[in-house]
């Protein structure tokens, strides 16, 4: 007779806990450095609780089983040459842009993760760690794999790692990455497992696959929700590591409110592009971003940090603003890629109008008024042969690193661009809004080292002076960048779809000096 | 009004229907809402899910963590056990 096996709670109790042991050749502070240095203070990591009580044999056993479905879903997306069934090849766009933008990041968390298991000191947690570590790893692979795919027949997806060091408009979501791994332990789950994954991740992956099964993508939506499955686990890490470390000791509480506040408002400021994405880059929305900032950050961080009071948590500072913001962001960032796509290894167009009259639809209070203007002027330039394209290099925000195109929304004065300035050790410092100038002001002496792309480039460290010389040192390809219509891929797309060629011809932008 | 709400989202795939028929069926206040690629299953204060109703509707003996499988994402404190699973906020 087989024993009985043991329950859940019993199993998952034998995994995580008593398999540490208090180290005697070594001080234990030695051992796990990184603990103690935030100021966080833990009294018992026996009351850390898992929600989600995996063993790591069923760990393994429901991965493999996500890969298995993944790739065969793969293999044959593959074999069907599945990628001529998407809507349209513009929307491919935004899959350049998740592949230099974000399979990068999932990189980086893998790497940060690897370190949380290694430098907490209670188990449940390094098990925790460990697990998350592995499954970004996996993220990171199975996106690139996918994405393979595409790019055997389109452009800017060949490099996205050396991109993603280097490219302006990626040092958005780099940048932000960096500051969350170089500061401490804590501080980095809590930014990356709870501020970005519990709060605003469902902004990131559910309308991303959701519009990618809407515009016919299966590989896509198949990689996306096999890395969002791993995603729920990961966000109850985040809301426990919070619960825990505030029920810890009452000091932590201030440090923790402190770190929700920086990194809601760092991780909403990358969340821009996706905005972009959302409302401009996908030829069949399914959702605006002012719909899904409602339905996933108002009302679900609402709830969330209503349920969070009782720790004396409250909702993260600013986030009044972004959600005024909600119905200018995705407007003001596609705003900054027109000015500036000739520079950038994906391409975007006007909106047609059909999505013109969506974003209207979509945007009552502010697209008739403010944007749609603006996008006609646009449209007149581009009939009479002058499509502007910006030549002077942008100034960016010296925290979240975004050319400083933001408006004063919140002081209700939405034309105005939003400055903001620091002095530090006699320089001057800038930023593009309250939440970004609170960061700087926190901590100056981390920001002034910030790698700002455009400095870099006037400092000469970007490969040259001239945009050419840029483009090159980043591996982007003359055909990489510049408007969707009269692009490499649009004709490459009509070939292969077998539609008569279009006589567009790209606007070419002038070369300047830098 | 959406104080407590609590959702659960699952891909709209075969493998997930068992355990979205079952937040249905068990939840009766539970609303459902469909989209391109997944399903949103959205109730106030509670969400729950049983061994015994999964596997009745899968018609085989079910791991309630196979749910894993399929999950999309959620919203709420978590709590299982090989019977049942539950997210709840108060």
């Amino acid at each position: 007779m087989a024993a009985k096996r043991l329950n859940m709670r019993k199993r998952y109790e034998l995994l995580t806990r008593g398999l540490g042991w208090e180290p005697t050749y070594q001080d234990k502070e030695k051992v796990f450095s990184n603990e103690t240095y935030e100021g966080i203070k833990i009294t018992n990591w026996d009351k850390w609780e898992d929600p989600f009580r995996l063993t790591a044999d069923a760990y393994w056993k429901y991965q493999a089983e996500k890969d298995k479905k993944l790739y065969a879903v793969m293999d044959s997306f593959a074999q069907n040459n599945a990628h001529l069934n998407v809507s349209d090849a513009s929307y491919i766009n935004a899959l350049k842009l998740f592949i230099q933008g974000v399979t990068p990041l999932e990189y980086q968390a893998h790497r940060g993760y690897a370190r949380l298991a290694r430098q907490f000191s209670g188990e449940g947690a390094q098990i925790a760690c460990q697990m998350q570590s592995i499954d970004e790893l996996r993220h990171a692979q199975t996106q690139i794999h996918t994405l393979s795919h595409y790019n055997k027949h389109f452009n800017g997806m060949h490099d996205p790692f050396h991109m993603h060091d280097r490219v302006w408009y990626l040092s958005v979501p780099k940048s932000y990455f960096d500051d969350a791994k170089s500061a401490g332990p804590f501080e980095f789950i809590t930014s990356v497992s709870f501020a970005f994954e519990y709060v605003l991740t469902n902004l990131l992956f559910v309308p991303f696959m959701s519009g990618a099964a809407y515009n016919g993508d299966m590989a896509t939506v198949t990689f996306g929700f096999s890395a969002q499955s791993d995603e729920s686990r990961h966000m109850t890490l985040g809301l426990e590591i919070i619960k825990f470390l505030v029920e810890q000791h009452e000091d932590n509480l201030p440090i923790v409110q402190g770190w929700i506040d920086k990194h809601f408002w760092r991780a909403y400021r990358v969340l821009g592009l996706v905005s972009m994405m959302q409302d401009y880059m996908l030829p069949e929305s399914p959702m605006s971003w002012k719909e899904a900032w409602d339905i996933y950050f108002v009302e679900n961080a609402g709830a969330l940090f209503n349920d969070l009071s009782r720790y004396g948590l409250r909702m993260p500072k600013y986030h009044e603003q972004a959600t005024l913001e909600a119905e200018h962001l995705s407007h003001q960032v596609w705003g900054i890629f027109y000015n500036y796509i000739h520079a950038a290894a994906f391409n975007i167009g006007l909106p047609t109008e059909k999505k013109m009259d969506w974003l209207s639809e979509k945007y009552p209070n502010t697209f008739d008024q403010h944007y749609r203007p603006r996008i006609d002027m646009w449209r007149e330039m581009e009939k009479d042969g002058k499509r502007f394209f910006n030549m002077g290099l942008p100034q960016l925000c010296q925290v979240c690193q975004i050319p400083m195109g933001f408006t004063e929304v919140a002081k209700d004065d939405p034309m105005q661009i939003a400055y903001r300035v620091s002095n530090y050790q006699g320089e001057k410092f800038h930023t593009c809004s309250d939440g970004c100038k609170d960061i700087f002001d926190n901590e100056p002496e981390k920001y002034v080292n910030a790698w700002l792309p455009v400095h870099q480039i006037f400092q000469g460290n970007c490969g040259g002076a001239e945009i050419p010389d840029i483009m090159k040192w980043y591996h982007f390809r003359p055909e990489d960048g510049g408007d969707y219509n009269g692009s490499a891929d649009q004709k490459h797309w009509q070939e292969m779809r077998g539609e008569t060629k279009q006589t567009d011809t790209p606007s070419e932008p002038v070369q300047a000096s830098a | 009004m959406s104080e407590n709400k609590v959702f659960m989202i699952f891909q709209d795939t075969a493998d997930a229907r068992p355990f979205v028929d079952a937040f249905e069926q068990e939840n009766p206040e539970a609303s459902l809402d469909y989209q391109p690629g997944m399903v949103r299953i959205d109730a106030m204060g509670e969400l729950s899910i049983s061994q015994a109703v999964v596997s009745e509707l899968a018609g085989r003996d079910v791991d309630l963590q196979e749910l894993h499988l399929t999950l999309v994402s959620l919203s709420g404190n978590v709590d299982e056990d090989d019977e049942y699973f539950k997210i709840t906020r108060q």
